[in-house]
């Protein structure tokens, strides 16, 4: 589908979603708690088929933290970029990792990177800390004076 | 005697875990087949994989917060030190991002020197690769041959860059410098050499018995799978994924060169051995096509002294040897980056390692792992 078609095709289907103009791909934003329902019909539905997740990652925005899905589809070649917002006391969002696989890894990465709680995801560990480290640092607030990232 | 698999059901792994019976052994991070510092749990029982559990982050350096507070010039370097076997093509997507965000238009010669420079990153990675994976299986001899050949693409690059392995030689704009006047001499000479060695490699290996016998039917992975695990590169084109960024998504000229895409439909270590070897063929050719045609004119577009990216966010990709490699820049206007992320290939390759190897016998292992050609600072970042 162009991305036309394509918004034209989500509109109908999900009116709640938020356009956000101005991006190389078609972008939406999503409620949290309405992701789990979007993504199961993104990979499923037959005119969709997004079946290849290339990038999920997360930004801090001080104020909010933004989820960022990064979708293809092989068979049917569109591109499309999902965003949720999450509260920053509270960072939750329910895992995907029974759609995409490789969500299981990169979902850890933004836990022990983020904070974010994926929830029912079967193994939320962190991944590329100890586990006993203190803290998130990629978030923007995060300062560690002994091992200094900042350049 | 590998070759003899059962595959477990999935649902036993879970419950059994930690039951008396079942042995757990590390991998690493100190083993030479893991090519790093990668750990690996692997619970056994006896001598039938139950689970393979990746331990990362032992090369771990946060570069995505450095690149929070470096310029859009310098992050660039830190690129080059995450999978170090590609370090041209690493820089290429950075600079190409950048030149994305400020719609640069570099010359025509840097387009080509960048393209020649990638193929024989490319090259000089699946050479390492192929002396190494043979290595891991037993076979000692490849490993000198490899990097016989390797020796003479590492001295090009020398020569051109004055590197060795972090090359960091493309730039916002073109490339740093000019090619050395030796360039295109040297280059003839390697391929010239080259083009008689490479069948050495596969009467030396491909067509060896007991090679075959180690790698064929191990790690079987299939298409959707690939897909669902976000393998990209060799590693998904093994399972007959079309996946090539080069095709796909062509960058800089990959539009006006001939080269095949290569798949297999194997789904198996040898059909991710197949695939490589074939790919050096292909790069071979598009080296071949380029290097007499390399145009005169700028090496370098002029550029601002300070970058500023406009407010959005940018995604790049370019194929490495080991897959997509993707480059998310989110800017808020300013001279640093907001937020970068590094979708590297081998994160998401090693992901399905698990996958791949639950259920056959743990001298097939190596044979798996060196087929899905792991970096392993590109992994941890």
């Amino acid at each position: 589908m162009t991305n036309e078609e394509l918004k034209l095709f989500l509109s109908e289907k999900f009116p709640s979603l938020i356009i956000e103009e101005g991006n190389e791909w078609l972008t939406y934003y999503t409620e949290a708690n309405e992701w789990k329902f979007l993504a199961n019909e993104l990979r499923n539905n037959t005119s969709l088929q997004f079946n290849f997740l290339f990038c999920l990652t997360c930004i801090d925005w001080k104020t909010h933290l933004t989820m960022v899905y990064h979708l293809t589809s092989t068979s049917l070649k569109h591109t499309i970029v999902i965003k949720s917002k999450l509260n920053k006391e509270k960072p939750e969002i329910e895992t995907v990792c029974d759609i995409w696989r490789t969500a299981e890894f990169h979902e850890r990465e933004v836990y022990d990177l983020f904070g974010v709680q994926f929830l029912n995801h079967p193994d939320l560990r962190r991944l590329l800390l100890t586990d006993d480290w203190k803290g998130h640092p990629l978030l923007k607030d995060y300062e560690d004076p002994i091992n200094m990232i900042k350049l | 005697m590998y070759r003899t698999t059962n595959i477990l059901e999935s649902n036993t792994q879970s419950s059994s875990l930690g039951e008396t019976g079942y042995m757990v052994i590390n991998v690493g991070p100190q083993h030479p087949a893991t090519h790093g510092v990668l750990h690996l749990v692997i619970t056994l029982s006896g001598e039938t994989i139950i689970n393979v559990e990746p331990h990362l982050g032992y090369i771990h350096r946060s570069i995505e917060k450095m690149c929070e507070s470096l310029t859009y010039r310098q992050f660039i370097y830190t690129t080059s030190r995450m999978d170090y076997l590609s370090s041209h093509i690493n820089n290429h997507c950075c600079a190409l991002s950048v030149e994305k965000g400020l719609q640069i238009e570099i010359p025509d010669r840097a387009k080509y020197i960048r393209i020649i420079l990638d193929e024989l990153t490319r090259l000089a990675s699946h050479q390492l690769w192929w002396g190494a994976m043979a290595m891991d299986i037993g076979a000692i001899t490849p490993f000198f041959y490899a990097f016989r050949e390797r020796e003479m693409i590492n001295d090009i690059m020398e020569e051109t860059c004055g590197a060795r392995l972090t090359m960091n030689y493309m730039v916002p704009g073109g490339v740093m410098f000019d090619l050395h006047a030796n360039f295109q001499k040297r280059v003839k000479e390697f391929i010239a050499f080259f083009k008689t060695k490479i069948d050495e490699y596969d009467e030396i290996l491909t067509g060896n018995v007991i090679f075959q016998n180690r790698m064929k039917g191990v790690g079987i992975l299939s298409k959707e799978d690939a897909i669902s695990y976000g393998c990209t590169g060799p590693t998904a084109r093994g399972s007959g994924v079309n996946c090539d960024v080069r095709k796909l998504y062509p960058y800089e000229i990959y539009n006006n060169i001939q080269f095949d895409e290569i798949t297999a439909t194997g789904c198996d270590s040898f059909a991710r051995y197949e695939v490589r070897m074939k790919e050096m063929m292909q790069s071979l050719s598009i080296v071949e096509q380029l290097i007499d045609n390399i145009p005169e004119g700028d090496f370098q577009a002029k550029t601002k002294a300070v970058l500023k990216l406009p407010k959005g966010e940018f995604y790049t990709r370019v194929e490495t040897a080991r897959g997509e490699f993707g480059v998310y820049i989110v800017s808020e206007g300013a001279t640093t980056p907001y937020r970068i992320k590094f979708r590297s290939p081998g994160f998401s390759n090693l992901s399905a390692l698990n996958h791949m190897a639950k259920g056959s016998k743990i001298g097939d292992l190596v044979a798996i792992m060196g087929s899905i050609d792991l970096v392993i600072p590109d992994i941890d970042r």
